[in-house]
């Protein structure tokens, strides 16, 4: 259930890369108005590679780790990172879906949660903004502009993660028919 | 064993929601006490780092931003269009008076100019910014080390672009005039009606002024400044008539629901340097 040392390793150095470049670049590049977050991306496919309970700590860290970077309200990031890794997670452990549109529909909904959950938790913090038509646009271009990276973040994740990872069983038990002669099917 | 794993993991996701609410609670309502003088020496830590990638990111910013400005081109293009049709009407009308005010205008900034340039202006470079639609902030790399202090307003050229928050040894982090929690008193400097700016929530580039009667007068591209301090009890933390935006609309003119929506002169959306001013002069705000 909990992560190797090398896995460890991997994500405090993937967890530390994503929000220096988030913070110090991608914030900066504005697109329709606003701009993408790769952190969700980042903590969801975490959770899609290595499980909910390994991707609910990593966006607890990432979350504290930005709010301290911006000096922002402790446990804000944290919380909403916490749901969409363990979110994300469990869909993995629970259905192990294969298609190819899996990182693009997990990367959409990460980021709708990202996008959605701070402004929820602002208003419920008391933030003086009211809710206006511009708002629930530009939430929801966010939400589009961040998914256009979904696919090459899952890429670079998935590169950085796949060798600390565990064995797939269904990897293990292709190769438990095709090597070695122990199948029925080499005897002959 | 399987029952083991469920609860183990069940566990773990309550540790972590509490420990977020737990770290939301306290940290709410600033960053004085422990957590947050933690919090503020690990952002000077982190600060360059952060600068350093700020400024290697600088050429892939530039890249990206360039496909963006592309459609950017394309809005201002048909603006321009339109500008030089008024232009052109103007220069047919033969409006001497217009020209005029043009450059007494000009004068006037440039004399606003001069001004702020006694405040002790301290440029600094911004290192990071905020991901979030309604807590709109930046990180710049001057802190308390250069005389930044929390509440020193923050500008460039153009205008007025926030206050500062927080601040550590080496970096400040400043609330921009587009986060859901800015206001700030500004006047019209065409007739002098004072209201308070805030921002509309979700959309950048833009503000609305309010706290406005229904008897003021304000027009389409009348021009925004603060108001600065207007009774010594309560002292503005702007010097007056620092440039905030210019009226781009009022809805329902001359009704007490009259909204007035302000363009801020300033696009936070792109910004790589910044001025904070930090000896504000208290007989002139």
């Amino acid at each position: 259930m909990f992560a190797s040392s090398a896995l460890v390793g991997r994500l405090a150095l993937l967890g530390l890369l994503a929000v220096v470049l988030q913070v110090s670049a991608v914030s900066q590049l504005t697109i329709f108005d606003t701009n993408a977050d790769v952190v969700p991306l980042v903590v969801a496919f975490v959770g899609l590679l290595s499980g909910s309970v390994t991707a609910a700590i990593f966006g607890f860290a990432a979350g504290l780790f930005i709010d301290t970077a911006l000096v922002g309200t402790l446990g804000v990031s944290s919380l909403v990172y916490v749901a969409i890794g363990h979110g994300a997670g469990r869909l993995r452990e629970l259905r192990d879906p294969q298609s190819s549109f899996v990182p693009l529909a997990v990367g959409a909904a990460a980021s709708a949660g990202a996008a959605f959950g701070f402004a929820l938790i602002q208003f419920l913090l008391g933030a003086e903004a009211a809710i206006s038509f511009e708002l629930i646009r530009q939430l929801v271009v966010a939400t589009l502009v961040s998914t256009l990276l979904a696919l090459p973040v899952y890429a670079g994740v998935r590169r950085a993660l796949l060798p600390a990872l565990p064995d797939d069983p269904r990897r293990r038990r292709r190769r438990a028919y095709t090597t070695g002669g122990l199948s029925p099917l080499s005897r002959r | 064993m399987h029952d083991k794993t469920i609860r183990r993991r069940r566990l773990v996701l309550l540790g972590l929601i509490v420990g977020s609410l737990l770290l939301l609670t306290a940290s709410f309502g600033g960053s004085a006490g422990g957590l947050g003088a933690i919090q503020r020496g690990v952002s000077t830590v982190l600060s360059p780092i952060q600068e350093g990638a700020s400024r290697a990111l600088k050429p892939v910013r530039d890249g990206v931003g360039s496909v963006g400005d592309t459609f950017d081109a394309k809005r201002e293009n048909k603006q321009l269009r339109t500008d030089l049709a008024e232009a052109r009407r103007v220069k047919v009308d033969g409006n001497a008076l217009q020209q005029e005010n043009a450059e007494l205008r000009r004068m006037l900034d440039m004399n606003e100019r001069a001004q702020i340039q006694d405040m002790g202006l301290v440029p600094a470079r911004v290192i990071g910014r905020s991901p979030n639609v309604i807590n709109q902030v930046i990180k710049i790399n001057q802190g308390s080390a250069d005389g930044v202090k929390p509440g020193q307003p923050v500008v460039t050229g153009r205008g007025l672009v926030g206050t500062v928050d927080v601040v550590g040894l080496n970096f400040a982090v400043v609330k921009l005039l587009t986060d859901a929690d800015f206001g700030a008193g500004a006047k019209v400097s065409e007739g002098g009606i004072t209201g308070v700016v805030v921002p509309s929530a979700g959309a950048p580039r833009e503000l609305r002024m309010e706290y406005t009667e229904a008897t003021d007068d304000v027009r389409k591209n009348n021009t925004l400044v603060t108001s600065g301090t207007s009774d010594p009890k309560f002292p503005s933390p702007f010097p007056p008539d620092l440039p905030i935006g210019q009226v781009s609309e009022v809805e329902d003119p001359g009704s007490d629901t009259q909204v007035i929506r302000v363009r801020p002169f300033v696009d936070v959306r792109d910004l790589n340097f910044v001025e904070v001013i930090t000896k504000l002069d208290p007989s002139r705000s």
